[in-house]
Parts: C-alpha cells; structure tokens; sequence
C-alpha cells in the first residue's frame, strides 16, 4: 500500500536561551544547539507507528536546509523511517524560507513519491507559523487533519481527533491525506543503540527545489528582531470598581 | 588539521587511522548521536528522579528496562545476541550520560555490561553466552560480580571461597562481601579457589543463577552514597551448579578477573565523570543565577578559579578515558591507560564534588539542591573495581614494564 511523507525541521534546541543578534536581523543560531522540532519528533513518532501497525509500508523522512539538517534526518531515520530526502537550500534562500515555499517543496515531492499520507508537526517552536501543513494541503487540494491529537485508518479513511479550542473534534477523512501532529498525539520514543547503528546504512537521497520545480523566492521580509519588553511590575487593586477606574484612566477602556 | 595532528602524535594514538584523530576533537557522527540519546533520556527521565531513588534506596527497575531497551544495557554485546553491537568507547559515553541523570543508575548499566556481560562475552562458550548473556540485554535482567570478600578485596588472589568437584557438580561453600546489584540480580559471575595449592592460579570462575539453593544474601548495606544500588554479602553453603557452570578453563580465575576489571575501570571511569559533570553543571548553573556583593558570585575571581579547576580535571579525565576505550577497541594493550582513566575520573569526581558544594554553600549542604548527592555518590569510585592505591600500583607496575632495560 503505501508510503507516507514526514517533515523534520532542525529548529534550536527548546531548553536553549535565545538571544538576539546585535544587528536586530534575527536570533543567534551560531555554535547554538540544534536539535528536531519537537512536534516533528510527535510525527515521526506517528509515522512509524502506522508503519509497525502495518498500515503503511514505507516511511520517509524530508528536511529543507543546508548540510547541517542530515543530522536530523538522520535522527528520524534512528526512530525508525526507511530513507531521507535532504532538500538542499542555503544561504539567502535558507534564511527567508517559510511555510509557502516548505509546502511546495512537500506538494511537489507528496506527488513525485506518490505518497498517501503527508505528516507533519503542527509548528515549528521557531517561528510558530502553524501554516505548513494547511499550505501543504490546499497545493495538494488534498484533505486536511490537524492538530492531531489521535490518528486512526479505516481503510482509505483516516478519523482524526483534532485538539481545538472548544474541546475535541473528529473528522473522518479520505487519504492521501495531509496530517499535523499535535502534543498529545504520542510520545516519541528515544531512538535505540541498534537503529542508530542501523541508520547509518539508511540512505538519504540530495536534491534541490529546482529539481522540484519550486522557486525559493519570497514575499514575506523580516525587517526587525526584538526581545519582548522586560516585564513590569504590575499594580495589585482592591474592588472591581478600582480595576475599571484604573483601566480608565490609562485609557484602556 | 597540523595541529591536531600533533596533538593526535603527542597522545601516542594512531595517527593512520583519522578516527582516532577526529575522535578526541570531534566524536564520530554515531557516537554523537548516541551520546545526545542517553543525555536525552537521562535528563527527562533519570534527572527528575534521581534525588527520590537515592532517598528510598530504590532500584531503578523500570529505568534498567527501557534502558534495556535501548541497548544500554548490552552496549558492546553482537546483536546476534541481543545486544547493541557498538563499541567501548559507545559504551562510555553511554555510562557517562546515565551517570550524570543519576549516579546509582550508572553503576547497575557498568556492573552488567563489563563485569557480568563483559567475561562472559570474554571467556564464554557460544551455549554459555546464549544462556547466560541475552537474557541480560533487555534490562528484565542483571547481573552481577563476586570477587570481593569479607577477608580480602585488594588481595584479591588470597580468595578463600571454595570450590570442590562431587560428580556432576561443584559444590561451593564460603562469603562474598561488598556486591553491587546483589539483591537485584539473577546471575553472578563468581571466583572460588578450585586448587588451593597453587595459590592464585587455583581460582576459577563460575556461573551461578539467583536465587539458587545454597545461595543466600546477607543484609543490604546502608551506604553513604549510589543508595539505589543493593549491596550485600554473597553466602555460599553448599551451593550445587553444574560442571558447565565453570568460566573459562580451571584455574583461569585470577586472569579472568583481572581482564574483566581492567576493562571494567573503563565503565568506573565513565561513571566517575558523569557524577563529576553533573557537580560542575550544578555548580556553574548556581554560580550564574546567585547574586553576593551586587553581582552574580560567577563574576569573583574565587568561584571562577574553582569552575576552571573542576572543568580542567573532567576533561582531563574524559580524553584519558576516551583514549582507553580507543586502545580497547583497536585491541591494543589498555591495562595501564584504563587504570590511568579511573583514577584521574573518580578523583575528579570527588574533588567537584566537593568544590560543587563549596561554590553552593549553605545550598550545598541541604537536600533541595543536588550537590550533595552528587558529593557522596563520587566518593566510591575511588574505592571499588581496584582502590586508587592499586591503580597507583597498576599505572607504576606498567611504567616500569615500559623502562625496564
């Protein structure tokens, strides 16, 4: 039956102090340790689950970046996905890539791999954009499951529990599919001696977006960085009328 | 690359081989990615609980089974066995990480895989590594190591355990003292006198299944430090196993203890710098966040010279055990760099232990912080798997060797 795409990203490492470049022009990424998004782990996780559940055959792992995000693919390949692909983008592309030019990277290759699921975390801790997924599948005009915080196949349907504000939602859609992870959808495992072995002989194939027929440019410009405000003192009140007058006299309300 | 070059002839390495180079300064890819799995596991699952393990003297049972799991407890075992098939210098890095989450659970990873899995693998038959090795990978399993006894540690070849033939069987009679795992494992790697007349090279080896008729433990003992650990006397009264039970070939006891050890100080080593890591990250996280005299105390000269001097000493240590288990794995001769790792790490350990509660002060003392646990789980290191007076010995023993005219 098939095969299903995962999304890794190589993101800073969430336990990691950021800290803004002088220049305002981003965040320090130099010598700063890297690791896999964590929602990206949830899907891996996911993934290969499905695979030892026999629901699917083949599980391949896709970054987007320089040199350096191999190391990740080659994290996912230790938990346990069959290959790599290793979409190469550097320098200026690298540093202006977004949601809009992942999802086409990933619409071209779901289509090109002929894959039946696409999964996905549901955002990135760095830029918290939570668009990927949702672009991923408009390009594709394929069904979309996300927020996923319980993932079943019935056939050539997947029912999906989706974590929303009101509570849980269950849609019941047709594959191929693009799925994102959520929190709660499983705890990745901790990849094992044996398949860190095993990975090392995994292969993982080059390419770039030309190759896909994907052009890198932008439309979105970061033009400043900042760190958010040091956070203040607040002012304690008494009565409810004590808030209101407060508030009016900033002129909040 | 000139300089790593002569820093890679200055430690004697093998300069042919550009992994023993790129491995001092920069670990192989799976090594890495290995290391970052262990301090992964050990931070979100060892770390949390070390302090509760250490205060009710509780074996990390569920911990030794996803370790298991993981292949830790197996490392350098083949995987036709059921192990994880890497080498020793995996194996140390993965002591090491465990290590720093919780000291104790360090120990119970190092005891299984060089002494009870380590002459096992060694000096076994492939039926006795079967029976005897891959029920011990998983982490359901552990063994341990009986050499020690109420009479003699250090003087290990005055060994007056007992071992006579009566048909079928030996029957073993006398006291093991000081076992690690005891009241947790389900096997021991045990040495008895088979031919008193011939002093230390009448020892052998056996292997004994726990429990076992004729196999009781003594109390556990009430330790000063890696409390999750059982320690315990090993009494042998008439102890019936089977003549196939032996390890290795009579009298082959005294060597293959020595052997066992010798890689075994590698692990000893390895969990030295774990505790002695966590004791520097405690220290120098403190000493970023504790303000005195207007500034964080990370800013005084005093503090900053003790940091230096604790970071020095573990780093030390780590290339010295690194270059042990490089030795190991390339099949050199090792004996004198691995007594040289172990006494340089658990010094180590106990010097930041100490400094660590010193930089913490009053902090140190308490439970709330780590420090002291970190204190009291380095100060055996020093003392088991060969005192540091007898890796004195063992380091002064092979200088000679080499000087001798």
């Amino acid at each position: 039956m098939s095969r299903v795409l995962v999304g890794v990203k190589r993101v800073i490492d969430y336990a990691v102090k950021i800290r803004v470049k002088p220049d305002h022009s981003g965040v320090v990424t130099d010598g700063v340790k890297h690791s896999m998004n964590p929602f990206c782990e949830i899907a891996v996780e996911e993934a290969v689950k499905l695979k030892e559940k026999k629901f699917i055959k083949e599980v391949v792992a896709v970054s987007c970046g320089p040199t350096q995000v191999t190391e990740t693919i080659r994290t996912a390949l230790a938990m346990g996905c069959d290959r790599g692909i290793h979409v190469e983008v550097s320098g200026k592309d690298y540093e202006a890539m977004g949601p809009l030019q992942i999802a086409k990277i990933f619409a071209a290759l779901a289509k090109k791999e002929e894959a039946s699921l696409v999964i996905l975390g549901k955002q990135a801790i760095d830029d918290d954009c939570n668009q990927t997924g949702q672009m991923t599948a408009a390009l594709l005009d394929w069904p979309q499951g996300t927020f996923a915080s319980e993932v079943t196949i019935d056939g050539e349907k997947v029912k999906v529990v989706r974590e929303i504000d009101g509570g849980l939602e269950t849609i019941k859609i047709s594959m191929p599919a693009v799925l994102t992870a959520d929190l709660r959808l499983n705890t990745p495992r901790y990849a094992t001696l044996p398949n860190i072995m095993k990975a090392k002989k995994k292969k993982i194939a080059n390419m770039k977006p030309a190759d896909l027929g994907v052009d890198m440019v932008s439309r979105v410009e970061v033009l400043r960085v900042d760190e958010p405000p040091t956070r203040l003192a607040g002012v304690k009140v008494e009565t409810v009328d004590d808030l209101v007058a407060k508030l009016k006299a900033n002129g909040t309300i | 690359m000139a300089a790593l070059f002569k820093a890679g002839k200055a430690l004697g390495l093998c300069v042919s081989g550009c992994r023993s180079l790129s491995s001092l300064a920069e670990l192989p890819e799976m090594h890495q990615m290995m290391r970052q799995t262990c301090r992964d596991y050990a931070d979100r699952e060892l770390g949390p609980i070390a302090g509760k393990l250490d205060k009710e003297h509780l074996f990390p049972a569920q911990q030794v089974r996803e370790l298991g799991a993981m292949g830790v407890m197996a490392v350098e075992v083949p995987e036709a066995l059921g192990g994880a098939g890497m080498d020793y210098l995996a194996y140390s890095l993965a002591v090491e990480e465990i290590s720093r989450g919780c000291g104790s659970t360090g120990c119970v990873v190092s005891v299984n895989n060089s002494l009870y899995i380590g002459p096992i693998l060694k000096f076994g038959t492939q039926k006795q590594k079967e029976q005897w090795i891959t029920p011990f990978t998983t982490g359901e399993k552990v063994g341990c190591f009986a050499l020690s006894e109420p009479g003699n540690g250090s003087d290990a070849g005055a060994a007056s355990t007992l071992a006579r033939q009566e048909g079928e069987e030996w029957v073993l009679n006398g006291t093991k003292a000081w076992i690690t795992n005891s009241w947790d494992a389900s096997a021991t790697v045990i040495f008895a006198t088979t031919d008193k007349s011939l002093k230390h090279k009448g020892i052998s080896a056996f292997l004994v299944p726990m429990p076992h008729p004729g196999l009781s433990l003594g109390k556990k003992e009430d330790k000063l430090g890696i409390r999750a650990t059982s320690t315990a006397n090993l009494i042998l009264e008439d102890c019936r196993i089977p003549l196939g039970n032996m390890l290795g070939s009579r009298g082959s006891g005294f060597k293959i203890a020595m052997q066992t050890l010798d890689s075994g100080r590698i692990g000893i080593a390895s969990q030295a710098l774990g505790i002695a890591q966590a004791a520097l990250d405690c220290a120098a996280d403190y000493a970023h966040k504790r303000t005195a005299f207007g500034a964080p105390i990370g800013k005084l000269q005093a503090v900053q010279f003790k940091l230096a001097d604790m970071a020095v000493a573990v780093e030390s240590a780590r290339l010295l055990t690194w270059k042990a288990a490089m030795l190991k794995d390339a099949k050199k001769p090792f004996t004198k760099e691995a007594a040289m790792a172990k006494l340089a790490a658990s010094e180590a350990a106990t010097f930041c232990g100490h400094q660590s509660i010193q930089v913490l002060g009053g902090m140190g003392y308490v439970t709330d912080m780590p420090a002291e646990r970190h204190y009291r789980d380095a100060r055996i290191t020093e003392i088991y798997e060969g005192t540091s007076e007898i890796q004195r010995l063992v380091i002064a023993g092979q200088l000679l060797k080499e000087y001798a005219s």
